[in-house]
């Protein structure tokens, strides 16, 4: 909130179980910044629940931490999990 | 997490998979021989069901569709809309079959099928066609219409574990929405900790569903069945609501759940949770106090009280086993092996203090229970047999019942997975020589369904299988006739009833007139004796003309360990099995170029171990003659010295010692010495063998000549068998 221009974080490929760790420390050392924070999520191949706790963990430190995090363009798999887990305006765009 | 642990939790399921269709296809014999009771056929149902259900959470979509059409099969069996005939069983058990053949590809790293078990697939569900009622084959489950539907509540929190061993919460949401419909669905994130103390790996979250399908509740449970474990997994009817708040009492979300899903009216929560808040109800849960507000009735509580006794009592039920790595159970028991042999050390040293008395009976006493841990039940073995009598019977168009008795003896894992085979062979030789045809029973005046009974038992040490039929009978008259034609006996050898029927475990040796394609397939009963001895066992035969044929098999109970009585010749060691020796003599000084010596009146052939194994150098004056028993009779082996009893764990011979004969494996002594273990039956059988055929120039050729006791009398071991009977 500080910082004129938000950081931003691309995230490619799986954000599964086999990546979680990687992001969710990749996230927590963007939000310990203390700037607003974007993450883009099109690239985003493989999800599960794994990932799914990563964005949860992160939004809930945001919220904590009173950062503003933003998660932008839900690729195609984040978007299914999202309804699945009735999660879709939780974690959409606005979250 | 990584591509061990998918693959272990793979792993996981083609055990269970097998073990599904295992049970599957006993349970569907069980329904031929039986009158169709309703519990046999939802085990059949909810065995395919877990399987298909298990399958699609590693996305298997090939076993998916086969064993949905089996599952709607045993659906309409379930709900009294088809019979059990022979041929529906006769359809369906190719399909288990089938499914082993799937799931072994799977185990072998293959997710999709090939093109030809594609058609296997077709083709057996092709067959089921005329079994299914309405839905086409391979349909995907169906919504269920909303009129028949029950709505369930849910609670769904998983492992922390599961995310690790590649289980994915989402795909057990995703595979309910084909069973059913979601209604309402809360993920739940209460349990999730500060980001920064997070394990990310860990699963935190939770699912609280309502959930609308026709589905019976096991159903619904089956999804669960990998899961379960360590999962809190809690399935419960919408209108049971004090169960699921018991069962979790502190989560408000539930309340909302139970809220929104109409179970508890808005009005009732609040009034529950405002007592919840007053101060001398606090802490109470949730549940007790919709249940005194009397919001919910009395008897609402003792189902879900007698549920839950329930689900306890199976829990407690599945504690007692636990699964684990053959490996690491034969790392163990080498272990404890080596710990035996250090032992052996300790016990030869002068005196044994009190505490080395002691640490020597805990070692014994682990020893006991460490080989204990190898041992299963021979029934799942003996079951599998059920499956054989009835194809070959149908093929043979005989009638035959299989009794199978005492299929809880327990006996080394190793032996068990290594006497199938050979049980095998002597069932389908039963089946196809042993017992008549139905017209040769009825002219001989007896029932015309056969009887084969295997029975197992243990015995003095050992394990005995019996294979036993109510057929026709060992002839012995062709037998014999047989073997001399085979230069097998000589024309004028006087043999006894059990020297002829052990004829038939000679190698080349087949009575029956016309080969047909069903034991007669070129294995011959001497690679089933083969088979038995080199599991150090023996196999006895005891036949009745007319009246039947037992085949006794007689096991040791572990390969592992044995009881071993040290022998010493020339320099070298040898163990005799002690559960062979039945007594030890000395040897009479006059018998100096003989193979025989007179035991109280009767003749005790004997093999001099210096000449079996050509060691060097002169005998000592005085020798001994241990007395074993080989095949029912009587023989000795005369060594240098008696070392006394030994416990002898059993190494394996190294590859390059792989065509000794009379030598089964090697053993360390305590003073680090190594002992060969002497194979009884081949040190006789060569022996015998050598001194029945020297007349013929028998086909047994001896690997080991000039090892061979001096100069044989043909008919003295014969004297002694019939003696000896």
């Amino acid at each position: 909130m500080t910082a004129a221009a938000p950081a931003r974080l691309e995230i490619e490929g799986e954000l599964t179980i086999l990546t979680a760790a990687e992001y969710h420390e990749g996230l927590l050392r963007l939000l310990t910044g203390g700037q607003d924070l974007e993450v883009g999520l099109a690239g985003v191949t493989e999800f599960d629940t794994a990932g799914l706790q990563v964005l949860m963990l992160a939004r809930q430190e945001a919220r904590r931490r009173g950062v503003p995090l933003r998660l932008t363009g839900h690729s195609a798999a984040v978007l299914e999990v999202l309804a699945l887990a009735w999660l879709t305006p939780d974690l959409g765009a606005a979250a | 997490m990584n591509e061990d642990d998918i693959r272990s939790a793979l792993d996981t399921f083609i055990t269970e998979a097998r073990e599904l269709v295992q049970d599957f296809e006993e349970g569907l014999l069980d329904l031929e021989s039986r009158a169709d009771g309703p519990e046999a056929v939802n085990a059949l149902f909810r065995a395919m069901h877990t399987l298909k259900g298990s399958s699609g959470l590693f996305g298997l979509k090939h076993l998916v569709a086969f064993t949905h059409v089996l599952e709607s099969v045993l659906d309409e069996l379930r709900e009294g809309r088809l019979r059990v005939t022979p041929g529906l069983v006769s359809a369906l058990l190719p399909c288990a079959d089938h499914i082993t053949v799937l799931v072994d590809a799977v185990a072998s790293g293959r997710s999709e099928p090939s093109a030809a078990e594609q058609q296997v697939s077709e083709r057996l569900l092709d067959g089921l066609t005329p079994f299914q009622g309405g839905a086409g084959p391979g349909a995907a489950p169906q919504p269920p219409p909303p009129g028949a539907a029950r709505t369930w509540l849910l609670s769904l929190w998983f492992g922390p574990d599961c995310l690790r061993n590649g289980m994915d919460p989402l795909s057990f949401l995703r595979y309910l929405s084909t069973m059913g419909t979601v209604v309402r669905l809360i993920t739940a994130a209460d349990a999730l900790p500060r980001a920064d103390e997070a394990d990310p790996e860990r699963c935190y979250l939770g699912f609280e569903v309502e959930f609308v399908t026709e589905a019976a509740k096991s159903d619904i449970e089956n999804v669960f069945e990998f899961v379960r474990e360590d999962s809190s997994i809690r399935i419960l009817p919408a209108d049971s609501a004090v169960e699921i708040i018991e069962a979790l009492p502190d989560n408000d979300r539930l309340g909302d759940l139970l809220r929104q899903g109409g179970v508890v009216t808005d009005l009732e929560l609040d009034r529950a949770l405002r007592i919840q808040h007053t101060a001398d109800a606090a802490g109470r849960p949730l549940g007790e106090i919709l249940v005194q507000e009397r919001i919910v009735q009395q008897p609402v509580v003792d189902a879900a009280l007698s549920r839950q006794r329930k689900t306890a009592d199976g829990r407690s039920h599945d504690n007692q086993t636990i699964r684990v790595f053959a490996s690491r159970l034969d790392r163990l028991i080498d272990l404890i092996g080596e710990l035996v042999i250090a032992q052996a050390g300790v016990g030869t040293a002068d005196g044994v203090s009190e505490e080395q008395a002691h640490v020597l009976r805990l070692v014994e006493e682990v020893r006991h229970t460490a080989l204990s841990l190898r041992m299963v039940p021979i029934g799942t073995t003996l079951r599998r047999f059920e499956r054989v009598v009835r194809d070959v019977c149908v093929d043979l168009d005989k009638n035959v019942d299989l009794v199978i008795t005492g299929g809880e003896a327990e006996m080394d894992k190793a032996l068990v997975e290594r006497i199938g085979d050979p049980l095998l062979h002597l069932v389908r030789n039963a089946l196809d020589h042993g017992i008549e045809s139905r017209a040769e029973r009825e002219r001989a005046g007896k029932p015309v369904r056969g009887r084969l009974r295997l029975n197992a038992f243990h015995d003095a040490g050992s394990f005995v299988i019996e294979v036993c039929d109510d057929g026709r009978g060992l002839d012995r008259e062709r037998i014999l006739a047989k073997a001399t034609d085979r230069g097998l006996i000589a024309r004028t050898a006087v043999l006894s009833d059990q020297e002829v029927y052990a004829l038939i475990f000679e190698p080349g040796f087949s009575t029956a007139e016309a080969v047909s394609d069903l034991s007669g397939r070129g294995v011959g009963m001497d690679v089933v004796r083969g088979a038995i001895t080199a599991l150090r066992g023996s196999i006895e035969l005891r036949s009745t003309p007319g009246a039947g044929t037992t085949i006794q098999i007689r096991l040791p109970l572990t390969l592992a360990i044995i009881d071993g009585f040290l022998v010493g010749a020339g320099d070298s060691h040898f163990i005799v099995p002690l559960d062979r020796v039945t007594e030890c003599v000395e040897l009479p000084a006059d018998a100096w170029g003989r193979s025989f010596m007179h035991l109280r009146g009767q003749v005790l052939p004997y093999v001099r171990l210096r000449q079996a194994f050509g060691l060097p150098g002169r005998p000592p004056r005085r020798q001994s003659v241990v007395v074993i028993e080989h095949s029912g009779q009587r023989a000795g082996i005369v060594v240098d010295q008696l070392l006394g009893q030994s416990q002898t764990v059993i190494k394996p011979l190294g590859k390059l010692f792989q065509d000794v004969r009379c030598v089964s494996g090697s053993t360390i002594l305590g003073n680090g010495d190594v002992a060969l273990i002497l194979d009884i039956d081949a040190l006789m059988s060569q022996h015998v063998a050598r001194d029945r055929l020297a007349q013929n120039r028998s086909n047994f050729v001896s690997s080991m000549s000039g090892t061979v006791t001096s100069a044989g009398r043909p008919g003295e071991w014969d004297a002694t068998a019939t003696a000896g009977h």
